[in-house]
């Protein structure tokens, strides 16, 4: 059934149609919305879970460890400084092996207080072992919510779903959501590999010394290893079911094109109308949309930058003395290939700054003019005499 | 004397605590009283090491390590977890010491507490942070001598009264036991066992050898000793506000301080001091059980 929804109503209409059980949340703008939905339905009974209010995003993420390994399906949703907050439990989370799903709606870390969009909250977080999952509309954020929590509990690590502050979970689109019947069809029972069960006791998580932490880590390795082809299954499973692919990356006019754009989230919406823009003017540009973030999809990237000279990543995001994360990871992933791409890095729309079609244009033409990249972030769109003050 | 216990050890004798270790007779206490049908929780803390090693336990029931921080949000998590599964008359119980509990572990269990949430806290307090090495937590008492309050810089402040704080949550159920009166201590818990509503909360005082400087075979007769001069009296709070005294203590303070090296360094008139705090927090918590 179509409806029109915000995209944090679409996230918290995913997490009802997945029958989680626990949700456990602390309120920061602009996560605010989806738990809000979430309470509400535990509240009226349309969600058979339980809602608990937590006194901070350390304790959310502790109560969903204790609940997943209670053997339940969780949920929480953070933000920012709530996401930084919880850092210490995504990595207690991830190495616990539980298939715990959060949405982080991408905000900017202060000081100054920022409630604006930036990708930095989230990428700050890449070394925690949590596949990420970017999302560019509200029909994306539903969907990937669903396949999050099979994808989570196939491989038995935790899913963050990422949406863009405002630009998407604050924004009505029309949604087609999915009947429960088809979702279970889709999503089955959550079965526990394992839980607390007075029947059959074990200890969960104990001293790890050198003789056995390494390989723990290993085994972490090797479960993210299984996720692109774990999730190419889900997504195909998916299509069928509900007639909707998303990928891990999205190749948008990348065919014969001298420059592909590279960006997650809303801010390639605003790319596919400039690349339609630019293409009409018979201009050879690209798009490639990530998707999937952690594990990073290097192998997907390659095949559909094949033959492409020049690329121009725009991050939102700026990890201070090393540039745009999106930038890094592009290099990192590429830079053992015989054949590779120019990479271009940009830092753009930090704190809520407006990302436009004509901001990527600038950055296309700049590009495409470009001798050879520097080695440096190229920073957009910034108010030279306002950084110098 | 201890009656006879002839139920099932939950608590195997192959831990890794040191001789003499109160935290690790306090869990062995709490496990006989609190049954098979129990999930502990435990924080960093002396006991996340002693209770075993990776693929070793001592212990019977299921258990969840947890972070720091985060005892009583766990137990919270997992009791919601084992509500949806049925598992009704299991106990969650968080384990921790007295910084998982007084410091770190404060913000949560406070927020647990107000929540209701249907867990048993059991703090054991050996009044430092002794498994990184006795640094002062803010169960340390005053005149205490750790590695972080050395020499000169014996710590000035006194302890946290964390009874009043869990109290003041209007909590069903809070009491202080200790590990030299096994048969209240084991009382309490099934006390707080069988209420089966909100928080329950239990300070148990865990002496301990190695951070406070006694011998092992000393380790019952310090906390006896801490009972018996009014240091560490006995005594429940139902509903955060009715107060019931267990002990009576008659001693002074002496004995229990100069029996340990990390007051060694105090004068006479120190133990003065410390001899007149005891005296007025006794005196209060008298007043307030109209005892």
């Amino acid at each position: 059934m179509r409806q029109v929804l915000e995209g944090s109503q679409a996230v918290a209409f995913a997490v009802r149609l997945a029958r989680a059980k626990v949700i456990s949340a602390y309120p920061i703008t602009p996560q605010t919305h989806i738990v809000e939905e979430l309470a509400k339905f535990c509240a009226d009974g349309s969600l058979d879970g339980r809602f608990i209010c937590v006194e901070s995003e350390h304790s959310a993420m502790a109560t969903m460890i204790g609940a997943a390994a209670g053997g339940v399906r969780t949920f929480t949703a953070s933000s920012s400084h709530g996401l930084a907050y919880m850092h210490e439990m995504l990595h207690w989370a991830s190495a616990a092996r539980l298939p715990i799903v959060m949405a982080e709606v991408n905000r900017a870390l202060g000081p100054g207080w920022n409630l604006w969009l930036d990708q930095t909250d989230s990428l700050a977080q890449r070394d925690t072992g949590w596949i990420q999952l970017y999302c560019e509309d509200s029909q994306e954020a539903m969907d990937t919510t669903l396949q999050a929590y099979l994808l989570a509990e196939t491989v038995n690590l935790p899913v963050m779903v990422v949406l863009d502050a405002f630009f998407l979970s604050h924004t009505f689109e029309p949604v087609d959501v999915p009947g429960q019947a088809a979702v279970d069809g889709f999503l089955p029972t959550f079965q526990p590999k394992f839980q607390l069960d007075p029947a059959a006791p074990c200890t969960l998580y104990p001293m790890a010394g050198p003789a056995v932490y390494m390989e723990m880590r290993q085994s972490l390795q090797a479960a993210m290893d299984r996720v692109p082809a774990v999730y190419a299954r889900i997504q195909d499973d998916f299509a069928a079911r509900f007639g909707r692919s998303y990928g891990v990356v999205e190749a948008f006019r990348c065919d014969d094109a001298e420059v592909v754009l590279v960006m997650a989230g809303t801010t390639a919406s605003t790319c596919r109308e400039m690349v339609q823009n630019l293409r009409a003017q018979g201009q050879r540009v690209g798009l490639l949309k990530l998707k999937l973030f952690r594990p990073f999809p290097a192998e997907a990237i390659h095949r559909c930058l094949k033959g492409v000279p020049k690329v121009a990543v725009v991050d939102r995001n700026n990890s201070a003395g090393a540039g745009g994360i999106f930038a890094q990871e592009l290099k990192a992933a590429l830079c053992n290939r015989q054949e590779r791409p120019a990479i271009y890095s940009y830092v753009a729309g930090l704190g809520g700054r407006d990302i436009t079609t004509g901001t990527l244009e600038s950055i296309y033409w700049k590009t495409l003019e470009a001798a050879e990249p520097t080695q440096d972030s190229q920073w957009v769109d910034v108010h030279e005499e306002l950084a110098k003050s | 004397m201890i009656e006879q216990f002839d139920g099932v050890e939950l608590m195997d004798s192959g831990h890794v605590a040191c001789p003499g270790c109160g935290g690790a007779l306090a869990l062995k206490l709490a496990l006989r009283a609190l049954g098979e049908k129990t999930v502990l929780v435990i924080p960093a803390s002396c006991c996340a090491v002693f209770a075993g090693g990776f693929p070793q336990t001592a212990l019977k029931v299921p258990v969840l390590h947890a972070g720091f921080a985060t005892t009583a949000a766990t137990a919270s998590g997992v009791r919601a977890a084992l509500d949806f599964r049925g598992e009704r008359d299991t106990t969650v119980v968080g384990f921790a010491g007295d910084g998982g509990t007084f410091d770190i572990g404060l913000q949560a269990l406070s927020a647990a507490a107000e929540r209701g949430e249907d867990i048993i806290f059991i703090c054991y307090d050996n009044e430092a942070y002794m498994n990184t090495g006795v640094q002062r937590s803010s169960a340390t008492p005053y005149g205490t001598r750790t590695t972080t309050t050395p020499g000169s810089g014996w710590k000035l402040t006194g302890k946290k009264n964390i009874m009043e704080i869990m109290a003041a949550h209007g909590i069903p159920y809070a009491a202080t036991a200790s590990i030299a009166y096994p048969e209240d201590l084991m009382a309490k818990i099934r006390k707080a066992v069988s209420i089966r509503s909100g928080t329950r909360f239990l300070h148990v005082y865990a002496s301990c050898p190695t951070g406070w400087g006694f011998p092992p075979q000393d380790a019952v007769k310090a906390a006896r000793l801490a009972v018996q001069c009014n240091l560490f009296p006995l005594y429940e709070v139902v509903d955060g506000h009715r107060y019931t005294i267990n002990s009576r203590g008659t001693d002074r303070i002496e004995a229990y301080l100069r029996m340990q090296t990390r007051f060694r360094h105090l004068e006479p008139a120190n133990l003065i001091d410390i001899q007149v705090q005891v005296d007025e927090a006794w005196q209060r918590l008298r007043r307030k059980a109209k005892a």
